[in-house]
């Protein structure tokens, strides 16, 4: 990307910006906060069967268009814009990329042209009370059975997990600690001994459920208890792909204060003429053009498989946690009591700011990984 | 970005390595001279000016200042992504000139658009190879972030400006031969109509400049007092009354060069040692701040590629000017304060009796450099809120008022 889009990066994200807005308006998101799914199906077929947007980085052997992920993080910004509730996050980018990294050869063949077609698949990760996406808060271990293994133990915070036809389930190899023993695990959503229940979240227009697994068979992907650096890999992708979406949110949220404190008249002028509020919006530009910077070089760096990739994905989250919750917040301060209605859409970027900066790590898991590599650059 | 060189800026590139090679020593680290002077008397001040100097002018000599700008006026009328190739190379030397390029960059352009034939044929060269040293005579005591509001006078009598008044923070006007000054040459009309941009000899007998210690102790500025001092017609640049014009070209590159400013000593790693020689870096709060600031700073960094990227690719930078100077200063004292807090109770001592002769102390108190210093935090939000986000501006009460009958703070008290 180089901080610069091709004249085809352009047209592509002009051509997503049409589709979602008129997918996904305002009226459309609210609408599916209050459904069980919390998805078009209609819109998300339309995304697979029309954009081919589910599989934009998938090879085309493998269904997929073959893009770049530079191509990907334009479309997760355009989802971002406008909080287009679907289970791309957690399918695409999360399934898509621990299968695309840590499967076989043979099986990303067989699962990624699903996830390319518009099937759900979801990761599953991070675990109750815990709450961590690293090895370390991975506790669930995987039984040896037969040909495959059996799975026992609860899995929470899972994207769409109530919904998705197949989880990859990340656990160890019994006795195993740290990043040693690591796996991904194939689960079918019909498995017997698998329950999942849809959890209440902050942000309504993301889906995320607890899964327990009593003795589920599953099978191993790749090279089981090898797994770790692998998914590390993935989940430094996938903390890249939500600052782009991050990034598209904290657009939008610019452009509505700025748009509100121009034409909102006080005292006989606009809000915007007043310096608290002129400078409010001047601290939200430098955090967006501080945030665009980050997310394009940190992009860059998934394209060129950039070894300092973990460093540029923890900074980049880093800076939009913050850039993002403070933009949403501060849009809700620019609009006065307006803001502070259900009705007015600010909250919902507020509810999406706060979620994006726990989930996936939050700011300090993020600053932490900042320190240690400070730790390795300066021995 | 890994943005890869065409041939002909490959070859650039390999001139100016080549050419650095022979005249200038790598960089070591803490001990280089370029990283400034250590102490803060005249003497060694001196001496490191007159390095930044020398450098000026072997780098003049061999035709690499001034990279961008045409070959008439003393340029190597070379391209803005020569110029940031040049940099690129240049940073990996112990070489600096110091101020120079800033007031380089004020002036030049200045010049260059708004100067006649006789000054730019008399002045550019030598201000390119530092051989006579320019300050910016612009704020007084009455007039900062309002500079239009100036009352420092030009009279014209007999085609000659007799200039009384004082100018104030003037950074290195005691090395400087020229000055550029802005004065207040008709004050029966509205305040930017009246001003004039004079070329000031400061070996004058009427200019008197006086040190004016900053906060932490050097001698960064000047008090500069102006006695009947008598400056040729000749020496107006512009229009006589029409100095506001060239002013703002002066000051439309200042906050550019601050944020976009080549990245000095690498402080975070300097921080991130420094904690951990004091025992604070297994400290979960230090960790986290630590790399808050490293996070800032490498976000800055990215902005500084990101605008000479689009030079580099031939678009017009994307970023404001603004953006980059408060971004640019509030990372600086951030780390600047962390590397204070992480000393304690040592963090109460000064200069010899201080770790690292207390770099970490005067850093924090070089606060004011970056958020008042060209142009104060809140002047520049202003500017961002609107010039890049077209924010409307606050109603003025000094736009068409004659200069003579504006209010100031010396009419006295309180305002009602
Ligand atoms: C290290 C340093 C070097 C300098 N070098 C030079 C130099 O070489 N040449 C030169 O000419 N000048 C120089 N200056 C002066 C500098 O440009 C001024 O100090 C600056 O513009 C502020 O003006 P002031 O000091 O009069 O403060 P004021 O303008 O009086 O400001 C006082 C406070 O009021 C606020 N304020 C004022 N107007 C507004 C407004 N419209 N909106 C919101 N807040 C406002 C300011 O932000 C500040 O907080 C230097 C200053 C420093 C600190």
């Amino acid at each position: 990307m180089s901080f610069a889009l091709s004249s085809e990066q352009e047209e592509f994200r002009d051509t997503l910006r049409r589709f979602f807005a008129e997918s996904s308006p305002s009226t459309e998101v609210r609408r599916l906060m209050d459904t069980d799914r919390g998805f078009d199906d209609g819109v998300w077929k339309q995304m697979a069967e029309e954009i081919g947007l589910q599989g934009v980085v998938i090879p085309e052997a493998s269904g997929g268009q073959g893009l770049s992920f530079a191509e990907l993080a334009l479309a997760l910004g355009e989802m971002g814009r406008v909080l287009h509730p679907s289970p791309f996050l957690g399918s695409v980018v999360l399934a898509g990329r621990a299968v695309a990294h840590a499967a076989s050869e043979a099986e990303r063949s067989e699962l990624l042209p699903a996830i390319a077609a518009g099937e759900l698949a979801t990761l599953a990760i991070a675990e109750p009370d815990v709450g961590r996406w690293d090895a370390r808060g991975i506790s669930l271990e995987a039984t040896p059975a037969g040909d495959g293994v059996r799975l026992s133990g609860s899995k929470s915070f899972v994207l769409d997990g109530h919904t998705a036809a197949r989880l990859l389930v990340v656990a160890r190899t019994p006795g195993s600690r740290g990043e040693e023993g690591i796996g991904l695990y194939l689960v079918e959503g019909n498995a017997t001994g698998l329950s999942r229940s849809r959890l209440d979240t902050l942000d309504a227009t993301r889906r995320l459920a607890r899964v327990e697994l009593d003795a589920v068979e599953a099978r191993p992907l790749g090279d089981p208890g090898n797994a770790w650096p692998a998914l590390e890999h993935a989940l430094c992708e996938a903390s890249v792909a939500l600052c782009a979406e991050m990034l598209g949110g904290m657009e939008h949220v610019l452009e509505t204060s700025v748009e509100y404190a121009r034409t909102r008249h006080q005292f006989g002028r606009a809000i915007g003429s007043f310096q608290a509020v002129k400078h409010m919006c001047a601290d939200l530009l430098i955090g967006l053009e501080g945030a665009r910077a980050a997310v394009d070089v940190a992009v860059d760096a998934v394209v060129e498989n950039d070894p300092e990739l973990p460093l540029l994905a923890s900074i980049a989250r880093a800076h939009c946690n913050e850039a993002y919750y403070r933009a949403a917040r501060d849009n809700i301060q620019i609009h006065g009591g307006l803001g502070a209605t259900y009705e007015f859409d600010a909250h919902l970027y507020l509810r999406r700011a706060k979620s994006s900066q726990q989930i996936l790590g939050d700011t300090s898991f993020h600053r932490e990984l900042i320190a240690t590599e400070l730790d390795r650059a300066t021995a | 970005m890994k943005r890869k060189d065409t041939p002909e800026e490959a070859a650039f590139r390999s001139e100016a390595r080549s050419w650095l090679d022979a005249n200038a020593e790598l960089r070591r680290g803490e001990g280089d001279w370029s990283n400034g002077p250590r102490v803060h008397t005249h003497e060694a001040e001196a001496e490191y000016f007159d390095r930044c100097r020398t450098w000026q002018r072997t780098k003049f000599d061999g035709g690499w200042a001034c990279i961008a700008w045409p070959r008439k006026y003393g340029g190597r009328g070379g391209s803005a992504a020569q110029e940031i190739i040049y940099a690129q190379e240049e940073a990996a030397f112990d070489v600096t000139s110091g101020f120079l390029p800033a007031s380089i960059s004020l002036m030049g352009p200045a010049l260059m658009r708004h100067g006649n034939e006789a000054q730019r044929e008399r002045f550019l060269t030598p201000l390119q190879r530092g051989d006579e040293v320019w300050c910016q005579l612009f704020s007084e005591p009455e007039a900062g972030s309002d500079l239009a509001a100036l009352r420092t006078r030009a009279e014209l009598v007999d085609g000659e400006f007799i200039v009384n008044g004082q100018k104030l923070w003037t950074t290195s006007a005691q090395f400087a031969d020229y000055g550029f000054l802005l004065a207040r040459s008709n004050p029966d009309v509205p305040k930017h109509a009246g001003i004039s941009f004079l070329l000031v000899d400061m070996s004058d007998p009427g200019v008197d400049v006086r040190p004016l210690p900053t906060c932490k102790g050097d001698r960064h500025f000047n008090e500069v007092f102006f006695t009947d001092v008598r400056i040729p017609v000749s020496n107006v640049v512009g229009e006589i009354d029409g100095g506001w014009a060239v002013a703002k070209t002066t000051l439309a590159n200042e906050s550019m060069a601050i944020g976009s400013g080549r990245r000095g000593r690498d402080t975070t790693a300097a921080l991130v040692r420094f904690a951990r020689d004091r025992g604070r870096w297994s400290d979960p709060l230090t960790r986290q701040r630590v790399a808050t600031a490293y996070t800032q700073e490498r976000v800055l960094g990215f902005l500084q590629d990101k605008l000479q990227q689009a030079l580099l690719d031939g678009r017009s930078p994307d970023v404001d000017g603004s953006v980059m100077k408060v971004l640019w200063s509030e990372t600086r004292s951030l780390k600047a304060e962390i590397g204070l807090d992480i000393q304690g109770a040592e963090g109460l001592l000064f200069g010899g009796d201080a770790f690292d002769r207390g770099f970490w102390q005067e850093l924090v108190l070089d606060r004011p450099m970056g958020s008042i210093g060209g142009g104060t935090h809140e002047v520049h939000r202003n500017g961002i809120g609107e010039r890049a986000l077209g924010l409307p501006r606050e109603p003025r009460v000094d736009r068409e008022v004659a200069f003579r009958d504006l209010k100031t703070s010396m009419d006295g008290g309180t305002s009602k």
